[in-house]
């Protein structure tokens, strides 16, 4: 059973995110870039189907030379290969197509992607591959069986789980839950390190035109320090209570 | 000159990182407090390849740098100084000394699973009347038919109760000092040889420590290692390499200092603001994150001369002796800075002060880094 999981190098959610002069993007200087967390569910998941099914895994991101790291990351975790695809991808749909068409080349039996990527919050890719491709796709996956023909998974829907049947090949979306991803072991990394990391370019017959184009982009205003009630006796309290969230907060 | 961590390096970093966070730091005040040495911990830090980081896969490592090392060490210090502690004597002095001046046959029988994580390995150097001074050495080992036989006592031995192999020096040619003195591979329950962890300590209290009894320790010739006469002059090396080690415990203590300090002061509030907006909590701020800052500088550089094979002995001198105190002066401001709360064992921050206190002791005191260091100016 061959994998492919995507991946997606993300800006670590802890550090401080500054947008760029032109507004649109984020200033990468001193930010520290990491796997997307979801992502790091899709690998393992890829990993053990491959540890209980055999095959291969191969993880593919679409970036710079920058984005290697990610892919380094996973095949310290135990990818075998890493395919970094080159594009002039600027929204989802087109960042799709250019994986879309790579992954036709690879022939795998089931793409695993990350629910959402944590930087734009976006969640189309993993489901526009699985449209361009025409496969079944299965999303926000918290369980998965596969036999040679198909599988079925588990989703977190509203209040419960749903679980689904489909055939192969498929597109499949990680989420929390779906295991616990294991560390890149040391040795791993070495390895990791020695690894050639392939490089395919999609030109722009293939990735097309973008349809979304970003505008602006705000980093959410500070908000005001909280309000402590205190010297005061417990009706007293209860009372300035429900004023403030009438009058001022406009609650109640 | 490139002071960038190389991206692998910084792999090594998070992984480090993330496992020390949810692998090492819960319990770590528990095992402080009831003194407990967790060698389940260590059991996962064999698994991830934390236990021959810098070791040639070869023998059972992972292959990695000195630089990677040393930055394990401090992430793992950082959550906890007493596994940092353990993990360093285990890697920089047991594997170390293997490494360095094993035999073809050592190498395979002891450093491979000690790489691998499979037991850990000891240094045991220190003696009741042989501390700073090597050269009060008692332990003699009496050559014999076939071997040596093994008599006297060793003190404050890291991991020695728990260790697979330990290495112990041994005077064999009484009357020619220090170039007497001959190391060898004593393996766990060799008859005769008897560790015991009866240390109550002040700190790095989830760290074993034991005095090993030898009573008529007979081993064969090819347990001796590093050549005799060698055991103390063959092993500088070693020791070297092991100066960086604590320098690094000595980063992880100062760095856990500071963050704790910044993330209290952001939080406690005293005359209507925050103290973080007290400008005298400031400045202790800004010394420590300078020290940490120069401490892990100089702990790398050190760790880095040794990957590019340059003289490293001053440098980690220098390492060790700075990030050491450094670590003090960060716990102690951190505990300030904590007020009251600074002193009860509810936060972290006394047993940062207690752990780093032995930096300043272990391995060469801070005394010895000094006459060390001040030799390297020439000074006799
Ligand atoms: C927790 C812990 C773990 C340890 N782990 C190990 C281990 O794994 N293996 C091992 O072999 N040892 C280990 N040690 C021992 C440690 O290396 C020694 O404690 C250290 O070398 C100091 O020796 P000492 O305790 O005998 O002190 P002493 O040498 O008696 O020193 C007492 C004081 O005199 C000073 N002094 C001594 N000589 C001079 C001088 N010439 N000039 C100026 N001042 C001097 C010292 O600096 C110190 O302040 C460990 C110790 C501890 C506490
Ligand atoms: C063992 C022990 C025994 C004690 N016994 C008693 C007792 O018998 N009776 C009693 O009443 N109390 C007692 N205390 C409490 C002790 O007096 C307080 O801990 C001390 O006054 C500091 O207050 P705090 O702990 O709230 O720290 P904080 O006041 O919160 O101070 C935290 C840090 O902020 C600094 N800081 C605060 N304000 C400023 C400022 N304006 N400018 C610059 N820096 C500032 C402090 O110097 C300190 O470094 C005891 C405490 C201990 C640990």
């Amino acid at each position: 059973m061959n994998v492919v999981v995507l991946v997606k190098q993300v800006p670590d959610t802890a550090t401080r995110i500054k947008v760029s002069s032109g507004g649109v993007e984020i200033d990468p200087r001193g930010v520290n870039y990491v796997m997307n967390p979801y992502d790091e569910f899709a690998v393992e998941e890829a990993l053990r189907v491959k540890e209980l099914h055999g095959g291969q895994v191969t993880v593919l991101t679409v970036g710079g030379e920058k984005a290697d790291e990610a892919l380094r990351t996973a095949l310290a975790m135990g990818a075998d290969e890493a395919v970094r695809v080159s594009a002039d991808a600027k929204d989802p749909l087109t960042t799709a197509r250019a994986i879309a068409s790579v992954v036709r080349e690879l022939g795998p039996d089931l793409v695993i992607a990350g629910k959402q990527a944590v930087d734009d919050d976006q969640g189309q890719v993993g489901s526009l591959v699985a449209a361009l491709l025409d496969w079944p796709q299965v999303t926000v996956v918290t369980e998965l069986e596969l036999s040679p023909e198909g599988g079925v998974a588990e989703r977190e829907v509203e209040g419960g789980v749903e679980v689904v049947e489909f055939s192969l090949p498929a597109v499949l979306t990680a989420q929390k839950g779906l295991n616990e991803p294991r560390y890149a072991s040391l040795p791993g990394i070495m390895k990791a390190k020695r690894k050639e990391i392939r490089q395919v370019a999609v030109d722009a017959a293939v990735t097309g035109e973008p349809v979304l184009r970003t505008t602006a982009l705000h980093v959410p205003e500070e908000r005001s320090a909280g309000i402590i009630l205190r010297d005061m006796d417990a009706a007293a309290l209860a009372k300035e209570l429900v004023r403030l969230l009438h009058e001022e907060a406009k609650l109640i | 000159m490139d002071f960038a961590l190389a991206p692998e390096d910084r792999m090594v970093a998070e992984t480090v990182r993330d496992f020390a966070q949810t692998e090492i730091a819960p319990g770590a005040a528990e095992r402080d407090r009831d003194g407990i040495f967790d060698l389940e911990i260590f059991r996962k830090m064999g698994e991830l390849g934390l236990l021959g980081l810098p070791i040639a896969e070869r023998y059972g490592g992972a292959g990695g740098t000195y630089l990677q090392y040393a930055i394990a060490v401090e992430e793992v210090s950082r959550v906890c100084a007493s596994t940092g502690l353990s993990f360093a004597a285990h890697v920089s002095l047991g594997v170390g000394s293997l490494n360095l001046l094993g035999s073809e046959q050592q190498k395979e029988r002891y450093l491979v699973p000690a790489a691998r994580g499979e037991f850990l390995a000891a240094f045991g150097l220190t003696e009741p009347g042989a501390g700073s001074d090597a050269g009060g050495t008692r332990t003699v080992a009496r050559a014999v038919e076939g071997g040596f036989v093994l008599s006297g006592a060793k003190s404050f031995i890291t991991n020695a109760v728990s260790a697979g192999v330990t290495v112990v020096t041994a005077v064999t040619d009484p009357g020619k000092g220090t170039r007497g003195i001959t190391a060898f591979l004593v393996p766990r329950g060799t008859e005769g040889f008897h560790p015991s962890a009866a240390y109550d300590k002040m700190g790095m209290r989830a760290s074993e420590t034991a005095e090993i009894e030898l009573r008529d320790v007979f081993v064969p010739d090819d347990a001796m290692i590093g050549g005799r006469g060698e055991g103390l002059h063959g092993f500088l090396e070693v020791l070297d390499a092991g100066r960086i080690s604590i320098g690094a415990i000595g980063v992880g203590i100062a760095q856990a200092s500071l963050d704790a300090s910044l993330r209290y002061a952001g939080e406690r509030e005293q005359f209507g603001s925050k103290i973080g907006s007290f400008q005298a909590i400031q400045f202790k701020l800004a010394d420590m994150a300078m020290e940490v800052e120069m401490a892990r500088t100089l702990v790398q550089k050190a760790a880095w001369l040794k990957d590019q094979h340059q003289p490293f002995g001053q440098v980690s001198a220098m390492a060790k002796l700075f990030a050491s105190e450094a670590a003090m002066r960060a716990a102690s401001q951190a505990i300030q800075i904590h007020g009251g709360s600074g002193y009860i064992r509810e936060y972290p921050v006394e047993r940062y002060l207690r752990d780093a206190k032995l930096l300043e002791i272990g391995e060469g005191t801070s005394e010895i880094q000094r006459l060390v260091i001040a030799r390297g100016l020439g000074l006799r």
